[in-house]
């Protein structure tokens, strides 16, 4: 095995900031490599923690979190939730023996194309260098953590 | 195999997949034809029934192509994977709901700027967009049809502060035949405008052009006003906000009292006049600022009365002729229900006293341009006689200072952008009134709007003299036998290149604005927020510089940012056409992105009830459940994050949608095929 390691990170942005600097980063046409599959929120205060360890538990390698910058809330001040969520989810997963930096919190305004794309190629460079996560390799470890009523619905038949 | 779609079971719905090739924008690093195959091969068993590509989606005949498709295959779900949402989302579900689906059971996801834009290798970004699109596939299945929320327009509006851009709002909107309830905390509307002599660049005097508006508003059937009052709640949201407003007491029964002025003239304690007079002058302990007050109630200063102080005097009861003093009044609060508010509580004076080196509070002839305009004003404490602090002497020589904290680091960065033409006007005015030469130091001179640097040729030639460079120091501390007496300005002059110390008689500072001290709890208050320079943030700053990102909520004038008078009037219009329109809709649509309780599962901690910024969830004591308010709730989801029941579900954004898009995002990985070959 000589390939190098891709590793492939999900991002979560939120509707009203992130997204939209990672729609001027295209309209810019600014590169970044594409190992980064996005998800659209309407505000980072939505990120349930369970999304973050669904992603990791899936195959994901890395995860990051984004929003507007603080102060800049659309909602006000709901991405100061994220950001304690953030801190939580760093110090929960090095509980479970994983590296806390795979989850990575950056904020963007709507004009900051440039440096969301910036950011994801450094965190891409940060988890290629970590190594692969595999935890959705191994069996039966997807559904540690789930709310009620995803969890009905993945209760195997 | 774990936890990829292979083992799911069969999907029920019938989804059409819909790759745009946006003409080589998205085919050129995405082989758009392999992704529509690879769609209707290998995503077939999540129901996915048509897979296409064509040439532009959002043409006509590309969203006919998705109409055509709902009708004869019997689409259920759409996935159309093409450029940003924000873009071309609309043109999607509408051309969904033409053929007979529900707009929200179409998802778009973005293949464009999220994909075939930012990145280059083909091969990559071909995988790349196969996952996206099997997240938006997995995403859709989970989608449930919506309905958008209508709610009724209260056609009352609130206009807070009764300055020049609350009243050219309220009497737009009352003179369309609308109620207007108009809120002021002093005890007369005019704000800061009723303490100016003239206006540039025209000169024309400012009460001629203020006083008929306020008196307008003051007896307007449409208008009710309410002075000597502040905003104490408010509840609700757009078309249906509850206001609630204390009248402070003014100890004057208002239904009597015919404002004759009888208990002004009688009342025998003076107090200085910081507000109105900006400390230059004196008013009674039962006043109305100024003579043209509207309304003509007087307000009585409890802190100052004589009577209160020690129980005697009464001398305004006495004088009375309409029994109108009441002694007891106490504050009353006072309920209103409206549809729209427009905030124009407008700005405060930068306090020139932060500025230590220029003497302001320590020099007495250094003036703040406040006072200047009290000092200027005909109907002011010298009755418009430019004169030292000692009240007589006219001066010889006058030097204006621009930029008192603005453009200043240890400040403000702003430009507080009245400042400059506000300094021409003083250059003008002390020129014409008292002949004395009139030094301008300015760091650049800022007069872009009509007629403006008109002006500013104009008071060049009338003789002011211009330095160009950022005033160091006042002093009364001489250095030579010219300087005694004097207030010496230190400064570099840099057109010149040197320092030069210019004996003056008089300082006048022209102080910057800055947001009212209390911006931010006034934001709170209104569910809207402050920018880092604490002024109030529009909605968009170019393209709706009038809206908040809180429906139903309008800003004008200063509290938006620095502003001169046409700007005010022109947001105070602008935010008024505004309101006019959403009465006219008499109910609007709103996004059904919204949060709701399940209440079989809500086990009623309360943890969701302090997150919300919108005040939108409320709690049941009786039945202890929590439930959220959809026309409140403005879609964030945070308390769906939250809620450690689950019992909270995000409509167009749940658990379920989400869970299903970051497993259809990784199928690729499950099924082993490498992202990047």
């Amino acid at each position: 095995m000589t390939e190098t390691f891709e590793p492939t990170i999900i991002g979560f942005t939120c509707n009203w900031c992130s997204y939209r600097a990672a729609d001027l980063a295209g309209t810019a046409r600014v590169k970044y490599p594409p190992n980064v599959r996005l998800i659209r929120l309407m505000c980072s205060g939505r990120l349930d923690p369970t999304f973050v360890f669904k992603a990791f538990a899936n195959g994901a390698d890395g995860v990051l979190i984004t929003g507007c910058h603080p102060g800049e809330c659309h909602y006000i001040e709901q991405n100061y939730k994220a950001l304690r969520r953030f801190i939580l989810m760093r110090r929960t997963l090095q509980g479970l023996g994983l590296e806390p930096v795979r989850v990575k919190l950056v904020w963007a305004s709507a004009a900051e194309g440039v440096k969301l794309a910036g950011e994801i190629t450094s965190f891409v460079e940060e988890i290629r260098a970590l190594g692969p996560l595999h935890w959705g390799k191994s069996d039966e470890s997807s559904s540690v953590i789930h709310q009620p009523s995803s969890l009905q619905e993945e209760v195997p038949a | 195999m774990t936890h990829g779609n292979g083992n799911k079971p069969e999907v029920q719905e019938r989804i059409g997949v819909y790759v745009c090739h946006c003409g080589s924008n998205i085919a050129g690093t995405v082989d758009v034809v392999q992704v529509a195959q690879w769609a209707a091969e290998k995503l077939k068993h999540r129901g996915v029934v048509i897979a296409r590509e064509y040439k532009f989606m959002c043409s006509s005949l590309g969203q006919e192509l998705v109409e055509k498709d709902i009708k004869e295959l019997g689409l259920t779900r759409v996935v159309v994977a093409a450029c940003s949402p924000h873009l071309h989302e609309k043109t999607f579900r509408t051309a969904c709901a033409r053929a007979g689906l529900n707009p929200y059971l179409c998802e778009m996801v973005s293949i464009r700027e999220q994909v075939s834009w930012v990145h280059t290798d083909k091969i990559a970004t071909t995988a790349k967009a196969k996952a996206v699109i099997s997240g938006g596939v997995e995403r859709v299945i989970h989608q449930v049809p919506l309905e958008p929320l209508t709610v009724p327009i209260n056609p009352a509006t609130l206009v807070v502060g009764g300055g020049i851009a609350g009243i050219q709002s309220a009497l737009e909107i009352a003179d369309a035949g609308f109620h207007v309830y108009m809120v002021e905390r002093e005890p007369s509307i005019g704000g800061h405008m009723a303490q100016f002599d003239k206006t540039f660049p025209t000169l024309d005097c400012a009460a001629c052009i203020l006083t008929p508006k306020m008196v307008s508003v003051g007896s307007h059937p449409n208008v009710t006003l309410m002075t000597w009052s502040e905003v104490e709640k408010v509840e609700g949201y757009v078309g249906n906000f509850t206001v609630t407003i204390r009248k402070k007491a003014r100890k004057i029964n208002e239904e009597l009292c015919t404002g004759c002025g009888i208990c002004q003239e009688k009342c025998p304690k003076k107090v200085i006049d910081n507000v109105y007079e900006a400390g230059l002058g004196y008013r009674k302990a039962v006043y109305t600022p100024f003579a043209q007050a509207v309304p003509r109630f007087p307000v009585m200063d409890v802190e100052n009365c004589t009577y209160f102080e020690n129980g005697k005097c009464k001398a305004c009861e006495k004088f009375c002729p309409t029994e109108a003093i009441d002694f007891n009044q106490q504050d009353e609060i006072v309920t209103i229900n409206v549809g729209n508010i427009v905030l124009a509580t407008g700005y405060d004076l930068f306090d020139a006293r932060r500025v230590t080196n220029y003497g302001y509070g320590r020099l007495p002839n250094v003036f703040t341009s406040l006072e200047m305009e009290r000092l200027t004003n005909a109907a002011g404490p010298t009755n418009g006689a430019i004169v030292l602090r000692d009240g007589k002497t006219t001066p010889n020589a006058v030097g204006i200072i621009h930029c008192v904290g603005s453009r200043d680091r240890n400040f403000n960065n702003y430009c507080s952008v009245i400042c400059c033409m506000q300094s021409l006007k003083f250059a003008h005015l002390v020129h014409e009134r008292t002949g004395a030469t009139v030094y301008n130091f300015y760091i650049d001179m800022r007069t872009p709007f009509k007629d403006y640097d008109e002006f500013y040729q104009r008071v060049m030639e009338e003789g002011t003299l211009f330095v160009r460079g950022k005033v160091a120091e006042v002093t009364d501390v001489p250095r030579i036998p010219s300087e005694e007496g004097k207030l010496i300005i230190q400064v570099e002059d840099t057109l010149v290149g040197r320092q030069r110390r210019i004996p003056v008689d008089m300082v006048i500072l022209s102080s910057g604005l800055e947001p009212r001290a209390d911006a931010k709890e006034t934001a709170k208050r209104f569910g809207i927020s402050c920018s880092i320079n604490g002024w109030f943030i529009e909605k968009h700053p170019k393209l709706d510089p009038i809206a908040t990102m809180t429906e139903g909520i309008y800003i004008a004038g200063c509290a938006q940012g620095p502003k001169d008078i046409p700007a005010s009037v022109s947001q105070g219009a602008a935010a008024a056409a505004r309101v006019l329109g959403k009465i006219e809709q008499k109910e609007m649509a709103l996004e059904p992105v919204r949060a709701s309780v399940i209440e079989e599962q809500c086990s009623g901690c309360r943890i969701c009830n302090g997150l919300c910024p919108f005040n939108a969830i409320s709690f049941h004591e009786d039945r202890m459940v929590s439930e959220i308010n959809p026309a409140l709730c403005q879609g964030c989801g945070t308390c769906v994050a939250a809620c450690p029941a689950g019992a909270i579900t995000g409509t167009g954004f749940s658990n379920d949608q989400i869970m299903a898009q970051i497993e259809g995002l990784l199928m690729l990985n499950v099924e082993k095929e490498p992202v990047a070959a």
